[in-house]
């Protein structure tokens, strides 16, 4: 690494790529010193460069962003909504606003009343994903784009190590899942840190809307978030070489992965006679919101027994809006 | 009736433990009946420790809990089982997986790490006795066809890198001395082996010259992993100059939870695999960790029951990576106490290597002592043999997509050299980035170290040559 030629100027360190203008941050991968165009070029660069590398896109495609909100919970969804229409007009994109309400009959200001906080992630999670493919499908594009970075691929490789899931630990770092399904979805900021994409949309003054959702106050997520934090604290590269173990695990191949077909009430991808958000939702609409959280087998069991293993079953899916 | 350990098969406890584990899940109901159970798990365990105070497995005893022995101690086992029955169970444990992992043969002569910390502690208790009863075994049959095994102590001897502390680690010298005096016969030797020893110097040059190695280092958590890497290396020094055939470490699954996520947060995914099996047959003397499938708080449990006396070694403050991983691992335990048992299952299913495995070259020593083995874990690894590289400074198996092909001299004289043939993480965190530095620290590695890069210079060639042999001509052949 070549070192800063010292600074004859008495104000700041000098940027390390160009070694011409003032330094104006550390950048968050490495720790250097650089300039704001510096940091611009570097940042978009990279990024173009893994589109490139893994033929994320190809000529003539059609590309669908999913941007957050439409979720159906007061104050977050409606300050997170005006963001994204503010930002159709500014970059003149077609934006289509898919809500919970409109695709399953719930808001999740209404799931949340009829099933507490401690579960509520499973079922945002579930439709959220659900209601991406459906939004993709009627603007009929090709690709799907999600913003998932660096920290929140790392924080699947350990989430999934903790809770005992091989079969996403051998797939979560992948850059385009689904490609076999309907509509591929893509991760273009994989390897790009969630404090740079923030580092760069404050300098460029992108029009952004940044809070927690209300309802997701579960410690267990936090707990791998906060260790991701720490980590990131004592070596920046932390996170990229969590993904790069996720990356390099000696998994078989031979795992057997379950037979893909549609679900026989709507119509969506599934593994099962119905897919998991119908599940869900006909939980929601008989009454018994729990009746699809936990695993299969135990739906079967007394009802004591269900509710012991929902309850430990509830921790190991709270994380489930990470679910790629 | 109360199963004897002396008497008592593994199917039978195994049966034992199955059916632990189904009334376990009975009991939980029984609980929220009694409007006990709020969903913590700790007010379960009590209120399950005070209605079933009798052990599940032997129904005769009380449970440890309920004798109110080792009460800051409670876990699962300590509220289910009597102190005989855990003690058998964990003896069953430690046996199972040297028997079914071939990691012990009469032939062998086996050296025990120890550290002073309780898992080592139980581990020299158990191999000690497991040694004392094959003698009995040996003594007892006619034809004394099977020799019985060999048992030695190591400890490694860190002064030399550690800033004071000398006093009190003589002390606890003597107090190990007196621990392994006090084992069952046969007299056990015990050896204190300087960390410098991996030196082929004169003490005092060997321990300049590492604390100058250690010094090149700025990474607090590559130091770390540095002087783990030389212990290994020191333990199998002693090994080869004593005649012993196996080495054993007291890791058990709380401890190889931590590894796995060190190595995740390391970058080292790849050979993660390698050093959380139960055989470790890629160095010289193979590795082997029958603690394995044991908690810390159950050995902590043992300790306690039958007052095993640990020594307390002061080794620092783990500050780095490692420390963060360790309180991260705690901090999740305490949230679900089956979280360590996740994460080593977890990572259990990723694929051995070939020297995941006792070499099959050992097994000839011992046929009769093979057709003997009631089952053996049938080890799915990889096979391509030969392909395998290894980074000279940490050893761990390095994939073939992350070496850097070069084309230069034969001897890795150069410390670039040294660079390119090391692992992504050694790099990193041990490496110095500055060739000042580098060049540095590359003069005051230790030989065996100098000596894994120059066979792995001689390998890495070795392969770019398998891969372009097809395209030589005979007369290059001959001038190489």
């Amino acid at each position: 690494m070549e070192s800063a030629a010292p600074a004859a100027k008495p104000k700041g360190r000098l940027c390390v790529i160009c070694n011409e203008r003032r330094a104006a941050l550390k950048r968050p991968k490495n720790l250097q010193p650089i300039c704001r165009e510096c940091f611009y070029a570097a940042f978009e660069d990279e990024i173009h460069r893994v589109i490139v590398d893994n033929n994320i896109f190809k000529p003539g495609e059609r590309i669908a962003i999913g941007a957050s909100g439409g979720k159906g919970i007061t104050g977050y969804r409606d300050d997170s909504l005006e963001t994204v229409k503010r930002n159709e007009i500014q970059y003149g994109l077609a934006l289509k606003v898919v809500s919970y309400k409109d695709l399953y009959g719930w808001t999740m200001d209404e799931i949340v009343k009829l099933i507490g906080l401690k579960n509520n992630c499973t079922f945002c999670g579930v439709f959220r994903r659900q209601a991406l493919d459906r939004g993709a499908a009627l603007l009929k594009v090709d690709k799907l784009v999600t913003g998932h970075n660096a920290d929140d691929i790392a924080e699947t490789v350990l989430l999934n190590i903790l809770r005992g899931d091989i079969a996403r630990l051998s797939r979560c770092t992948s850059i385009i899942t689904g490609e076999d399904g309907p509509i591929p979805r893509c991760k273009p900021f994989k390897y790009t840190y969630e404090k740079e994409i923030v580092m760069y949309a404050y300098f460029k003054k992108l029009d952004y809307f940044s809070t927690e959702c209300i309802y997701s106050p579960n410690a267990y997520r936090g707990f791998a978030r906060e260790f991701i934090k720490d980590l990131e604290r004592i070596r920046p590269r932390g996170i990229l070489d969590i993904i790069k173990s996720g990356e390099d695990f000696r998994i078989s191949t031979s795992t057997k992965m379950p037979e893909l077909g549609t679900c026989e009430r709507c119509g969506y991808i599934s593994s099962q006679k119905w897919c998991k958000a119908c599940v869900l939702l006909d939980g929601l609409n008989r009454g018994l919101p729990k009746l699809g959280i936990g695993r299969r087998r135990e739906l079967n069991n007394s009802k004591n027994a269900n509710q012991e293993n929902g309850t430990k079953n509830l921790q190991s899916k709270q994380c489930g809006s990470l679910d790629f | 009736m109360a199963c004897n350990s002396a008497t008592c098969n593994p199917g039978c406890l195994r049966d034992a433990s199955r059916e632990d584990g189904e009334k376990e899940q009975q009991s939980h109901p029984t609980a929220d009946d009694h409007g006990a159970c709020n969903g913590d798990e700790h007010v379960s365990n009590r209120a399950e420790s005070l209605s079933n105070s009798i052990c599940l497995k032997c129904k005769l005893n009380e449970t440890i809990a309920a004798s109110g022995f080792g009460a800051g101690l409670i876990n699962g086992d300590g509220g289910r089982f009597c102190a005989d029955c855990f003690r058998s169970n964990l003896y069953w444990k430690f046996r199972f997986s040297v028997t079914s992992n071939d990691m012990i043969s009469p032939a062998d002569n086996v050296l025990v790490a120890f550290s002073g910390g309780a898992s080592s502690r139980v581990a020299l208790h158990f191999v000690s006795e497991m040694q004392d009863k094959a003698q009995k075994n040996f003594e007892a049959s006619r034809d004394r066809a099977l020799p019985v095994f060999g048992v030695g102590v190591a400890f490694v001897d860190e002064q030399s890198v550690s800033t004071d502390h000398c006093h009190e680690f003589d002390i606890a010298i003597e107090d190990m001395k007196l621990i392994v005096s006090n084992l069952a016969p046969p007299l056990k030797k015990f050896l204190v082996v300087p960390i410098e020893s991996v030196y082929t110097l004169e003490p005092s040059n060997g321990r300049e010259r590492l604390k100058k190695l250690i010094n090149t280092i700025n990474d607090t958590t590559g130091k770390e992993d540095l002087l783990e890497h030389l212990r290994m290396l020191a333990l199998q020094k002693v090994a080869l100059e004593n005649g012993y055939t196996k080495i054993v470490l007291g890791k058990c699954t709380s401890r190889i939870a931590c590894h796995v996520l060190e190595a995740t947060v390391k970058g080292k995914g790849y050979s993660l695999a390698a050093d959380i099996q139960y055989v470790d047959a890629r160095w010289e003397v193979p590795v082997v960790l029958p603690l394995r499938d044991c908690f810390s708080h159950e050995i902590d449990l043992l300790c306690c029951l039958e007052s095993l006396k640990t020594v307390e070694v002061f080794r620092g403050k783990r500050s780095g990576i490692n420390g963060l991983v360790s309180s991260f691992v705690k901090l999740l335990q305490e949230e679900n106490p089956s979280r360590e048992s996740t994460i080593v299952r977890t990572a259990g299913k990723l694929t051995p290597f070939h020297f995941n495995r006792i070499p099959e070259d050992n097994k000839s020593h011992g046929p009769a002592a093979s057709q003997r083995r009631q089952r053996k874990r049938i080890l799915k690894t990889d096979n391509l043999l030969s392909q395998e590289s290894f980074c000279p400074v940490c050893n761990c198996p390095i994939k073939m997509s992350d070496l850097t092909t070069t084309t230069h001299s034969e001897d890795a004289q150069t410390s670039v050299d040294l660079m390119e043939l090391c692992c992504l993480s050694c790099r990193f965190q041990i490496l110095p980035a500055e060739l000042s530095s580098l060049n540095l620290f590359h003069s005051f590695l230790p030989d065996p170290i100098v000596a894994r890069a120059n066979d792995a210079r001689s390998l890495n060639h070795s392969w770019l040559r398998e891969q372009i042999e097809d395209c030589l001509l005979s007369d290059t052949e001959v001038e190489a």
